[in-house]
C-alpha cells in the first residue's frame, strides 16, 4: 500500500495524517506505539510526525507527542 | 573522499561506517536515513525510471518485500529522477504489468543522496546513478555495498541471503562460509589464543582443524 505524506499541499491532514493525529488522540505519544496502532512502517510515522508538527497540528515535548488544539479539532 | 576532477568530489562510504545522514524528496514524503533507525535497510538506486531492466528490478524487489519486512527490513529506491517521473513510471508498472511498488523512491535531483553513496561513477556515466546497493543494519551502519554496471540487473535471492547471513551473524557471533544459506552449517570464529585453540578441540564442532570449525545452529 502506498501511504501518502500526511499533509497536503493545501494545509490539510491526509488520511494517513489523521490516522496519526487518531492515534494521538487515543493516547499514543512516541512513533513507536503510533506505529504499532496504526500499522505503518516507523519510518512512515516519524517522517510524518514531522509534517505535522510543521503543520501545527502536533508538538513535540522531549520525547512524546501530542496534539495542538488545532489538531485536536480535527478529531471528534 | 577522492577527486574525479576539479569540480566533481565523490563520497564513498566505507563498511562499517555510519551511513550519511540526508533528508529527500520521495513519493512517500520526505524521509531521513534516522526516520529508518531500529530497522535494516535496503538502499538501491537505479540509473532511470521507464528504463527496461530497472523496470524488471522494481518488479523484483517488489516481489521480495513481504520477505524484507520478515526481516525487519525496509526498502528505499533512488535515482535522479523527479518524484513526477517516479510517480508516472510505478503507475505505469502497475496499469501494464500488475504490480504495485510498495516502496519509497528518492527524488534526487540535485544528486546530493547519490554522491553521499558514491552512486554516480562517471566512467559508467556522468548523469545517471550506477545499480548500488546499500545494507544498512539498524543502528545506521553499513553492512553491505554493492555496485553492479547499468547492463546487469541484480540477484533478490543474494540481497536476502545477505540480508539473512548479516542477521545471523549478529544473532550467533559466528561467520558464514562461502554459498551459505539458511540452515546451513556456520563457522566458529577462529580462536586468538593457543589456550583457546586448544580449547575448542575438546568443543563439540565440526573442526577440519583448530582453525577452521563449523556447527549448526
Amino acid at each position: 500500500m502506498i501511504v501518502v505524506p500526511c499533509v497536503s499541499p493545501d494545509g490539510k491532514p491526509t488520511k494517513s495524517g489523521l490516522t496519526t493525529l487518531s492515534a494521538l488522540k487515543s493516547g499514543a505519544s512516541t512513533p513507536e506505539v503510533i506505529s504499532e496502532i496504526t500499522g505503518q512502517p516507523l519510518f512512515k510515522i516519524r517522517s510524518g510526525l514531522r509534517e505535522l508538527i510543521n503543520a501545527g497540528f502536533v508538538k513535540q515535548v522531549d520525547e512524546k507527542h501530542q496534539l495542538t488544539p488545532e489538531g485536536s479539532k480535527l478529531i471528534p | 573522499m577522492f577527486l574525479i576532477n576539479e569540480n566533481d568530489v565523490i563520497g564513498l562510504p566505507l563498511l562499517g561506517g555510519k551511513a550519511p545522514e540526508f533528508e529527500a524528496v520521495t513519493t512517500q514524503g520526505t524521509l531521513r536515513l534516522s526516520d529508518f533507525i531500529g530497522s535494516w535497510l535496503v538502499i538501491f538506486s537505479h540509473p532511470a525510471d521507464f528504463t527496461p531492466v530497472c523496470t524488471t528490478e522494481f518488479i523484483a524487489f517488489s516481489e521480495i518485500y513481504n520477505e524484507l519486512k520478515k526481516r525487519n527490513t525496509e526498502l528505499l529506491g533512488l535515482s535522479v529522477d523527479s518524484v513526477s517521473s517516479h510517480i508516472a513510471w510505478i503507475r505505469n508498472i502497475e496499469e501494464k504489468m500488475g504490480v504495485k511498488i510498495p516502496f519509497p523512491i528518492i527524488a534526487d535531483l540535485n544528486k546530493e543522496v547519490s554522491k553521499k553513496f558514491g552512486m554516480i561513477h562517471s566512467a559508467q556515466s556522468k548523469t545517471e546513478t550506477v545499480r548500488c546497493v546499500f545494507i544498512i543494519d539498524p543502528e545506521s551502519k553499513i553492512r553491505t555495498m554493492l555496485y553492479y554496471p547499468l547492463t546487469t540487473g541484480r540477484n533478490m535471492k543474494e540481497i536476502l541471503r545477505i540480508i539473512d547471513a548479516l542477521q545471523t551473524t549478529d544473532k550467533h557471533k559466528v561467520a558464514t562460509p562461502a554459498n551459505w544459506n539458511p540452515g546451513d552449517s556456520v563457522v566458529v570464529p577462529p580462536p586468538g589464543t593457543t589456550e583457546q585453540a586448544e580449547e575448542r578441540i575438546k568443543e563439540k564442532y565440526d573442526c577440519k582443524d583448530w582453525y577452521l570449525c563449523f556447527k549448526n545452529l
